[in-house]
């Protein structure tokens, strides 16, 4: 989903593609090099893009609302929602996972870390959505638009957030190869298998089916 | 706080969930690569595949029937637009134009053309707009325009039989670029067959002598070097929508 998303999207920025990392004259970074659109045949392709990107865009805002609806009602958004003690306890978990720090503070079925990670994601789902549709259809929404910052700036921050996704992605898929077979075991399956003998399983609910979806697409 | 059950169950009671479950997974994820791959394979309609053509379609009637057509687009002051407004497209307007004969040819019915000067145009009520012009690109400008209300020209002209109908289609005078129109974006308050552009008449590469400006769509609507205006209840041809793009492209 993310993927067909990202990659319409794509097709869709290179018909502008102005953003760049810097300052004045000065770039540190394009978005993107000329070699990284001929490599992926991404240019004159702005008609598909669109057609890709308005047809997915229910899938995608479906899937987030029937996700968002799972976590309320089964009660596992207590599981993902941060609470007081998340913000100082995400650092020990991000100076644990760098091996800067040993220990980790007791956890559910998230740690601090990934409580935080978790919800900003949906958060940026959610922002995802207004952002596009302030662009899709700025003088329907014009006044989602204007609070946005305007058209160009709507435009923007959908971009920003897809690098978010794409940055949080990469960290995601690289805990999960670190944090080995049991773990993504747990996320295909809704189990984790604790303490050798006797074999138990905390029959955690079930993970979410957007989880899975998510690693279908890829 | 909901508790976590624990139980234990024998090692190969976990292969079994282990294995049913990945199966499972893996059958979603072919299912996913095989849908994508159909997708690709399907026909094409008017330059998108079927599938998406027929949803972008649904798009437009889902967004036309929720969201009210009256809304108008924001406004800035004069100050605000630009000089020099960016000159996007060529299509239909490459090939030799007498500026001197032109007429605008309003088909009122099919066998009934009446031929209109730019001066009888601008005796009708000027309405001036600046608004931020955007195009399908990702772009936009704010940029100032002058002209004559579509809604007034269709007053002036007794078409209101015609304004009754679903669209309008708009031609270059060799045909080369059309748009199709639906008929509550061309009565839109802020629709203008416009001559002006900062003040001043049309340049010739923004559309003299009269080129539609209609800030509910997308640049690739605002046709410019309007030859000829004719109504239908049928979609009529439209440049970019047969290369692929969204017949409404409203915004």
């Amino acid at each position: 989903m993310l993927t067909i998303m990202i990659w319409s999207g794509m097709l869709i920025y290179w018909a502008n593609d102005v953003y760049r990392l810097g300052w004045g004259n000065t770039t540190v970074l394009k978005f993107f090099p000329d070699s990284f659109y001929k490599a992926l045949n991404i240019p004159f392709r702005l008609a598909e893009g669109m057609s890709l990107h308005f047809v997915f865009m229910w899938l995608f805002a479906i899937n987030g609302f029937i996700y968002v609806l799972y976590l309320i009602f089964s009660g596992e958004w207590r599981l993902i929602l941060p609470n007081r003690k998340s913000l100082k306890e995400s650092w020990r978990v991000i100076l644990h996972d760098l091996h800067i720090r040993k220990g980790l503070p007791p956890q559910k079925k998230y740690n601090a870390a990934q409580r935080i990670a978790y919800t900003g994601v949906i958060i940026m789902g959610l922002g995802s959505l207004l952002t596009g549709l302030s662009i899709y259809k700025p003088v329907q929404f014009h006044g989602l638009c204007a609070l946005l910052g305007g058209y160009a700036w709507a435009r923007a921050e959908h971009f920003i957030l897809t690098v978010l996704f794409a940055l949080f992605f990469l960290v995601h898929i690289i805990q999960v190869i670190l944090a080995g077979w049991n773990n993504f075991r747990g996320m295909v399956t809704g189990f984790e298998v604790v303490a050798n003998p006797p074999l138990k399983e905390p029959s955690a609910t079930t993970i979410d089916s957007t989880e899975l979806k998510e690693n279908e697409e890829l | 706080m909901k508790n976590y059950k624990e139980y234990t169950i024998s090692s190969a009671e976990i292969r079994k969930r282990t294995i049913i479950s990945f199966l499972i997974f893996f059958v979603l994820l072919t299912c996913a690569v095989f849908i994508w791959k159909w997708l690709q394979k399907q026909p094409e309609d008017n330059g998108a595949l079927k599938p998406l053509r027929t949803i972008l379609n649904s798009d437009d009637v889902f967004f036309s029937n929720f969201l009210s057509s009256d809304h108008l687009a924001k406004t800035f002051q004069v100050g605000a637009a630009v000089h020099h407004p960016r000159v996007n497209g060529d299509v239909g307007m490459k090939s030799n134009f007498d500026t001197a004969t032109w007429k605008l040819h309003l088909v009122r019915k099919p066998g009934d053309t009446l031929q209109i000067s730019l001066d009888e145009i601008k005796t009708l009520p000027k309405t001036e707009i600046i608004f931020d012009f955007k195009c399908i690109e990702g772009w936009s400008q704010v940029t100032h325009w002058g002209g004559v209300k579509f809604s007034d020209f269709v007053q002036k002209y007794g078409l209101t039989d015609q304004s009754k109908m679903k669209y309008a289609g708009l031609v270059t005078p060799n045909s080369e670029y059309y748009v199709g129109i639906d008929m509550a974006s061309l009565m839109h308050p802020q629709t203008l067959l416009c001559y002006e552009m900062n003040g001043k008449p049309l340049p010739l590469n923004q559309g003299y002598p009269l080129r539609l400006i209609i800030p509910v769509k997308y640049g690739i609507k605002n046709l410019k070097r309007i030859g000829s205006i004719a109504f239908s209840n049928e979609r009529p041809p439209d440049y970019w929508y047969e290369r692929g793009y969204d017949y409404y492209s409203g915004l």
